[in-house]
């Protein structure tokens, strides 16, 4: 579905990112991982071209989207953040529309698709509609800039560690109605994320980058199984180390 | 209470003009600003050189940037003149000219800082979403910019109120007039209902658009609407009465007068005289002196009471020593209609000279009675003029062929010059010879012994256009010619400088008696 052929960033001479090759599959969630510095975000934000690349190109379903514009590339692909950004001046619901709004739908469609889209991220939307964004809790607000992301029923999804900011319990509920969400509508998913534990969670492969180089891309089980570096064993270290703490503490016996 | 009501029959008019002036200058200053800013919030090169230059231009004196921009507008209207647009170099437009440039700053500077105050993260939505840079600006940063923008306005409309008033001189009408004629004319009534007037209007363009600024801002549609409506109001309202105060311009006569009682009265009678002979009168008072003989040159205003010395020195450029009065009076009535096209209309009969004037005692004990006397004691003095004396010809004349120095120079608005020698902070004065508050105070005319200052006969002028298209009107003002001597007019201006009445109270009691 989303195929990054030779994607290259430079900053004068300096290459941050790339040459980068990735295919990601439809339906399929990829992880980005990497500490800070990794090209992550980086890499995800030239998918878009919110960040324009250097050189390369990315294909969508086979198709070079250097054919189309800035504007038209990024009402046909969701993306959410950590700042999520709502329009501070707009409702819920008109947050939500927008991309459908600048894609002319008529508004009973768009009408629909908010409450439709608000029931989905579990929002009551006779309750939510007409909120202003500066009457949500964080886990609430992150909600709504999903929705918003998916409003324009796009097929490709690009996260930047959308959770990062939410406390545990309200990240952990947010995680499991996105992994909801996702499988429902068949998305194809690219997600930044340094949290390895929900890279672990929610991916059906994760790519690991190193000062935007590609380490490996492989399934979890994989990576941890045969890590092709010893940066992939260090990064899987902690969450192994955390799991073996949480498995000795729940064995019978445990202190 | 009839000063007040007097007074307060001028309000609507002048209440009228300062808005139709500050108003659309504050409607410039918002069309050039907003546009400026939203360019320069995005080019961070170019923005410090050119808020640099905006506070450049608040930081002239507002005073000093109303008088520039006469000649500014003057070499502008030169230009247009050719491609036949005439242009107004004196009135209201360099009255706008000077606001509009006044009030860009606050505007500008928060129209840039409202844009860089929107949440980046905001930013990165609208551009994620899939908006355009038009469509970001006009849906995103614009509206949450708005209330800093809006904050910009209101200062600014407060400043362009404020400063409109000094554009008087200028010759643009505005609640300033009361200010300037009540000082030269000691009508402290005047002064009064200018000030409150203007400090209302400011005040209350203030609270009208703080309103709108605090419904922006909480995003409550209520204190927006009604905040919006009223301004549209006074828009729609001061836009109608541009349309009402174009009169019949033809029959229209624009009389000027200088900033002092003489020229207030003088003015005053000449309304008369023009209605009198069909014809509308309309007051363009207290205007700077070359800016009035500028304008009537021009024919921005058609008539003109200026002094044959006044014309001679810094019209004429003559620095020789005149001849006897009547050549002086003969040669400039040529010349201005040679050079000029302007039209000696008459001389009213009393001349007002500069003079040299000390308080009676005091030159008494110091035996001085002509100005040769006063070179030796000039040392230890203090001299008071109004603000032209000491840049005038005759000022260095007087200074050269005497040997003048004094101690000390100030210089003083007319009207406070008197009361500044009674209680002894100058000892001379620049006075004119028709000011009532002479002999009144006990002050005494020193003799210009070697004949330095030129014959002063006031002389009523008419424009070109006057000239030609209305000899009816001259042949009636010709009446005039020498019936107005100079105790006649010195009483006239002791009426209105030491009673308090106003300049047309005492005007139409001088009218009744001259016929």
């Amino acid at each position: 579905m989303i195929e990054l052929e030779g994607l290259c960033k430079r900053y004068g001479e300096r290459a941050a990112v790339g040459p980068l090759d990735l295919r990601v599959e439809a339906g399929e969630l990829l992880v980005l991982c990497g500490g800070s510095g990794s090209g992550k975000t980086t890499t995800l934000k030239m998918v878009n071209r919110l960040i324009p690349p250097s050189e390369g190109c990315v294909r969508l379903r086979g198709r070079d989207t250097r054919e189309l514009d800035g504007p038209s590339l990024r009402r046909r692909i969701g993306y959410a953040f950590q700042h999520v950004g709502l329009f501070p001046h707009m409702s819920v619901a008109e947050n939500i529309a927008i991309t459908p709004q600048l894609l002319g739908w008529d508004a009973a469609r768009i009408r629909a698709r908010v409450d439709a889209l608000l029931e989905q991220l579990e929002l009551e939307p006779g309750l939510f509609r007409d909120r202003r964004p500066h009457e949500l809790s964080g886990g609430q607000a992150q909600r709504v800039g999903l929705a918003r992301a998916l409003a324009a029923e796009p097929e490709v999804l690009l996260l930047d560690e959308p959770f990062a900011a939410l406390d545990p319990p309200t990240r952990d509920r947010l995680q499991q109605t996105f992994a909801r969400i996702r499988r429902e509508l068949g998305l194809t998913v690219l997600f930044v994320t340094h949290d390895l534990v929900e890279a672990l969670l929610l991916a059906d492969r994760i790519a690991v980058l190193d000062a935007g180089r590609m380490v490996q891309v492989g399934s979890p089980a994989e990576l941890m199984r045969s890590p092709a570096e010893a940066l992939v064993t260090e990064l899987f270290d902690t969450p192994r180390r955390q799991a073996a703490v949480v498995d000795a503490l729940l064995a019978p016996g445990g202190a | 209470m009839t000063a007040l009501r007097e007074q307060l029959a001028l309000l609507p008019g002048y209440a009228v003009a300062h808005l139709q002036l500050s108003l659309v200058a504050l409607a410039i200053g918002i069309g050039v600003s907003i546009p400026l800013g939203i360019y320069l919030a995005r080019r961070p090169r170019l923005e410090p050189g050119a808020l640099g230059v905006a506070s450049a231009l608040q930081t002239i004196p507002s005073l000093a940037l109303l008088a520039i921009a006469v000649p500014l507008l003057a070499a502008a209207g030169a230009l247009l003149a050719h491609v036949g647009i005439p242009l107004r170099g004196i009135g209201y437009l360099p009255a706008l000219l000077a606001l509009s440039l006044y009030s860009v700053l606050p505007i500008l500077r928060n129209t840039v800082a409202g844009l860089h105050g929107v949440d980046a993260a905001v930013i990165e939505a609208a551009r994620a979403v899939g908006m355009t840079r038009r469509q970001r600006l006009l849906r995103v940063e614009l509206p949450l910019a708005l209330p800093v923008i809006v904050a910009g306005v209101r200062t600014s409309a407060v400043w362009v109120v404020g400063t409109a008033t000094l554009s008087t001189p200028v010759g643009a009408t505005s609640l300033g007039n009361f200010i300037f004629s009540g000082l030269a004319t000691r009508n402290d009534t005047a002064v009064m209902v200018g000030c409150v007037a203007s400090a209302a209007l400011a005040l209350g363009l203030d609270a009208l658009i703080r309103l709108l600024e605090r419904g922006l801002r909480t995003r409550r549609p209520a204190p927006i609407a009604a905040a919006s409506a009223a301004l549209a109001l006074l828009a729609v309202a001061t836009a109608a009465s541009f349309a009402f105060s174009r009169g019949d311009r033809a029959r229209e006569v624009a009389i000027g007068s200088k900033v002092f009682t003489e020229q207030y009265v003088l003015a005053e009678l000449l309304a008369r005289r023009v209605a009198a002979a069909g014809f509308s009168p309309r007051l363009v008072p207290s205007l700077g002196s070359t800016v009035g003989f500028d304008a009537l040159r021009s024919g921005e205003i058609d008539l003109f009471v200026d002094y044959a010395g006044t014309l001679w020195a810094t019209v004429m450029h003559r620095d020789s020593l005149p001849p006897r009065r009547e050549d002086v009076l003969a040669e400039v009535t040529r010349y201005l209609a040679d050079e000029h096209g302007v039209r000696v209309v008459c001389a009213l009969g009393f001349e007002n000279t500069y003079a040299l004037a000390m308080r009676e005692d005091d030159a008494r004990a110091r035996g001085i009675a002509r100005i040769s006397d006063l070179a030796r004691a000039a040392p230890e003095l203090a001299l008071g003029s109004d603000y032209e004396f000491l840049q005038r010809p005759e000022w260095q004349a007087l200074r050269a062929r005497y040997g003048l120095h004094f101690r000390e120079e100030r210089s003083m608005d007319p009207a406070l010059m008197v009361q500044a020698i009674a209680q002894g902070q100058v000892d001379v004065i620049s006075a004119f010879s028709t000011d009532g508050r002479i002999a009144a105070n006990r002050l005494r005319v020193l003799e210009d012994d070697r004949g330095v200052i030129p014959p002063y006969d006031a002389i009523l002028l008419a424009s070109p256009r006057v000239a030609r298209e209305h000899s009816d009107l001259i042949a009636h003002l010709t009446t005039l010619d020498h019936r107005i001597d100079a105790d006649t007019m010195r009483r006239a201006n002791l009426e209105v400088d030491a009673t308090g009445r106003s300049p047309a109270e005492v005007a139409r009691e001088l009218d009744a008696e001259l016929r």
